[in-house]
């Protein structure tokens, strides 16, 4: 084989590679990623019935109801829209009510939310960046980011 | 007093890099042996001072001294002494200053290890690392210093997130680090070749065992993480493909790939532009993973108080290595004498397709890591990329890697025969096959992607295995001749035998898990639930008082045909400190198998629980830690061959670096 023969062979299999690659990545951005929304934006937005989402604000005070065989049901809020999300399975450790909550799951077509993984913070410093976000946007805010180092 | 002369001492390290950085650089330059050789002395002085610094805040750590912000932060008086201890790097300041560390024990351990290098490229490296070192010890002084004081301070500390009190706090990131750091001085070695222009196999063998160390430690700092997340996080998976998880799974992709063509380099002197731009995109990856981690960008458990200014810091340190690496490499890689090419079917050649599937799976892993903050900053729409993504652009890719493995070792260099390979990979090949059926007939089917998948990774394994076994087995020989035959093999040859039958079983492990099966359950005491071929029995729940927590603990049975086998406990614990909770899950091993139990919520129906039976779900970090092993051999065999280069190569160095190589060779 000559030396240009294999050059080429080398640039054609990795351009075969990266190609293949490629369209791996483009096939699957088109059908993995899930949008997040806060519950304003799920109510402006008109998305469709049974996409895969992610949604995420404060749970409603007094919402939190639980059902026999693990199910639950609570409410996201942003304190200008609520979004109804319904849950079978364990919630994490600082899922509580008021605090900072993103779900993710299927919106129905009656605009409730199943969600089949719900995320709460990993400490009860932060507040999940998508969900601050999401507040910052309905002025309901308190950047309360910092508070722990703000204590002495 | 002693926290001061910590202080003292990280402000002194900085000092001292500075000259590491400048005086060795210069005496390269000048071709001066009394200024290159002030470079080791200046970079064992920065690791003293800054294993001082770090020294006086683990004391006031340990004595829990609540006048040092960092300490009354993330400390608490009742803390267990160990997390007292490892609480230091787990918040922001802390974990930088051991990041500080690592590099200056690898800019030490360059320093320390003589012979290693010829003088030029090793003062070029010890000062392109010493540089490493000033930038985050500038970092660290200026804007995140950990000793920073209280002007009242408190009698009590606000305790470490409850979530990070755990022996993984022990083990996880300093074995990290000392992988991310690591390629650190890779990176140092790639710059330095760059800059003295000269790149060979010289070059390759002063790295490889520095790229080995890195790779080892972060195969086994990731295998941590991944375990550590298992067992804590309490939703039974053990890598969720989070961003975090990928920022240090990049670099050892990369570092992956640098260390099959560093092997090209060293044997066959090709490959070299490619090599070196591996280094530097390697430890690119790892700067970027610091960046990602500890800047705010991205929300994790690793996220820890926030600070803008810090992260531009970190962004600014990032563009400064990233940008002059590629810099460098753009104005001197084209002078850099290219190796040549060869032939197709041959070690080298499978090498070069592992490199390409390597950097293409690191790089989809790039994508899927960073488009969604792209998209963010350009559209402001929020997206996640999460599994499913992983497992269309990266498995695949994965895939076909691991189904190549085993040709490429059955390749000889320079002119492979692909009939002979495949010949002798029969008996492989007929193997696992074997092996993959009989599992798949006791499992009564399962999903064909993980038929495929348990195929790979016993494929994989046994072609490991074979590597030993072809080498030293011969029809007709005694046995204890083989044995013989098989022990006298190069360290290197057992190394990349044990690696990749390492990485074998890791991937039977993953494999695996499609089979692995979790139920839901409401239990009441004595109300058995059934999880795979296993019963579990909730028998008691009890509250108890621990160091600086409440646990409430329940206690379950694990039964099989009625017969219990094991007890295990499962809990949550409240943190009074931080009004926190975290939940225990309890697992027992049962082979290497296991039942686990996440408990929830206690209701008025009884106690919310989440059971998985994971059969082979150990398999998964043994096969990382064997891996780990088969790198840690390899490492052994360079060091021993390193060390003492023969008469003739040194006079062969000698003969173009006359005065620099004498002066080095003669100390």
């Amino acid at each position: 084989m000559t030396r240009k023969k294999r050059r080429l062979l080398l640039i054609g299999s990795a351009v075969a590679v990266l190609s293949v690659a490629l369209g791996l990545v483009l096939f699957a951005m088109r059908d993995t990623i899930v949008f997040f929304y806060g519950p304003t934006e799920l109510a402006q937005k008109n998305i469709q019935p049974g996409s895969r989402l992610r949604i995420g604000g404060l749970v409603k005070e007094g919402s939190v109801e639980r059902l026999a065989s693990q199910q639950v049901r609570f409410a996201i809020t942003d304190s200008n829209a609520d979004v109804r999300v319904s849950y079978a399975g364990l919630l994490p450790d600082l899922f509580r009510e008021g605090q900072g909550v993103v779900a993710e799951g299927v919106l129905q077509p009656d605009r409730t939310f199943v969600a089949d993984k719900v995320l709460a913070k990993h400490d009860e410093r932060y507040m999940p960046r998508e969900v601050a976000d999401a507040l910052k946007k309905q002025g309901v805010w308190q950047g309360g980011e910092t508070a722990g180092a703000a204590r002495p | 007093m002693i926290v001061e002369i910590g202080h003292y001492a990280l402000v002194l390290a900085l000092a001292l890099s500075v000259i590491q950085t400048v005086l060795p650089f210069w005496g390269a330059r000048a071709r001066d042996a009394s200024l290159m050789g002030i470079g080791p002395v200046a970079a064992v002085g920065v690791f003293v001072c800054v294993a001082i610094a770090f020294g006086a805040l683990t004391w006031a750590y340990v004595t829990s001294d609540f006048t040092v912000r960092n300490v009354v932060e993330n400390s608490h008086s009742l803390k267990p002494l160990l997390f007292r201890i490892t609480g230091l790097w787990g918040n922001h300041e802390g974990s930088m200053l051991l990041w500080v560390l690592v590099v200056a024990l690898f800019g030490a351990l360059l320093a320390v290890a003589r012979n290693m290098a010829p003088g030029v490229l090793r003062a070029d490296a010890l000062a392109v690392q010493g540089l490493i070192s000033l930038a985050f010890l500038t970092f660290l002084v200026s804007v995140s210093n950990p000793f920073a004081r209280v002007a009242a301070p408190p009698a009590e500390g606000q305790d470490l997130n409850p979530i990070l009190q755990d022996i993984g706090l022990a083990i996880h990131p300093p074995l990290l680090y000392v992988g991310y750091v690591g390629f650190s001085l890779v990176f140092a070695f790639a710059a330095a070749a760059l800059i003295g222009g000269r790149i060979d196999a010289i070059w390759a063998r002063a790295v490889r065992p520095w790229c080995l160390i890195a790779w080892v430690f972060l195969t086994l700092g990731i295998a941590m993480g991944s375990y550590w997340a298992y067992y804590e996080l309490g939703w039974g998976g053990f890598w969720f493909w989070d961003p975090v998880e990928n920022a240090s799974f990049m670099p050892w992709l990369s570092g992956t790939a640098l260390l099959h063509s560093i092997l090209v380099m060293e044997k066959r002197d090709a490959l070299k532009v490619w090599t070196i731009l591996l280094a530097i995109m390697t430890f690119s990856l790892s700067l970027l993973g610091a960046f990602l981690v500890r800047s705010g960008v991205l929300t994790s458990v690793h996220t820890f108080a926030t600070d803008p200014g810090r992260g531009l810091f970190i962004l600014a340190i990032l563009v400064f290595f990233i940008g002059g690496g590629f810099a460098l490499f753009a104005w001197r890689a084209p002078l850099l004498k290219t190796g040549g090419l060869f032939a197709p079917i041959s070690r080298e050649g499978a090498l070069v397709v592992n490199n390409l599937l390597l950097a293409t799976a690191c790089a989809t892993v790039f994508i899927g890591t960073l488009y969604p903050l792209a998209l963010e900053g350009l559209t402001g729409d929020k997206i996640s990329v999460g599994p499913p993504f992983y497992d269309a652009t990266f498995v695949p890719l994965a895939m076909a890697l691991l189904l190549l493995i085993p040709f490429g070792q059955a390749l000889a260099w320079k002119r492979g025969d692909l009939a002979d390979a495949v010949s002798r990979l029969l008996f492989v090949m007929g193997v696992s096959i074997v092996v993959c059926l009989a599992i798949v007939f006791i499992q009564r089917g399962g999903p064909v992607l993980a038929v495929i998948g348990l195929w790979l990774g016993i494929f994989v394994f046994v072609g490991g295995a074979n590597e030993i076994l072809s080498r030293s087995w011969k029809r007709g020989v005694p046995l204890s001749v083989i044995l013989r035959r098989a022990a006298g093999l190069p360290r290197s040859a057992w190394g990349s035998a044990v690696a990749h039958a390492g990485v074998g079983v890791c991937v039977i492990g993953l494999a695996a898990q499609a089979w692995s099966i979790e139920t839901l359950a409401t239990v009441r005491p004595g109300q058995p639930a059934i999880v795979g071929p296993y019963e579990v029995v909730l028998t008691d729940s009890f509250s108890r008082q621990v160091a600086n927590y409440r646990e409430d603990v329940a206690r379950f049975h694990v039964l099989r045909g009625g017969a219990v086998i094991r007890t295990v406990d499962a809990s949550k614990r409240f943190f009074p400190a931080r009004n926190t909770s975290t939940t225990e899950a309890g697992i027992s091993t049962i082979g290497f198998g296991q039942v686990y139990v996440a408990p929830g919520d206690a209701g008025e129906h009884g106690l919310g629980v989440r059971l998985y039976w994971k059969p082979w779900v150990l398999l998964i970090w043994i096969g990382a830690i064997i891996a780990a092993i088969g790198g840690a051999l390899s490492f052994s065999d360079r060091r021993l061959r390193v060390g003492a280069p023969t008469r003739g190569r040194r006079k062969d160095m000698a003969a173009t670096n006359v005065p620099a190589i004498a002066t080095v060779a003669a100390q």
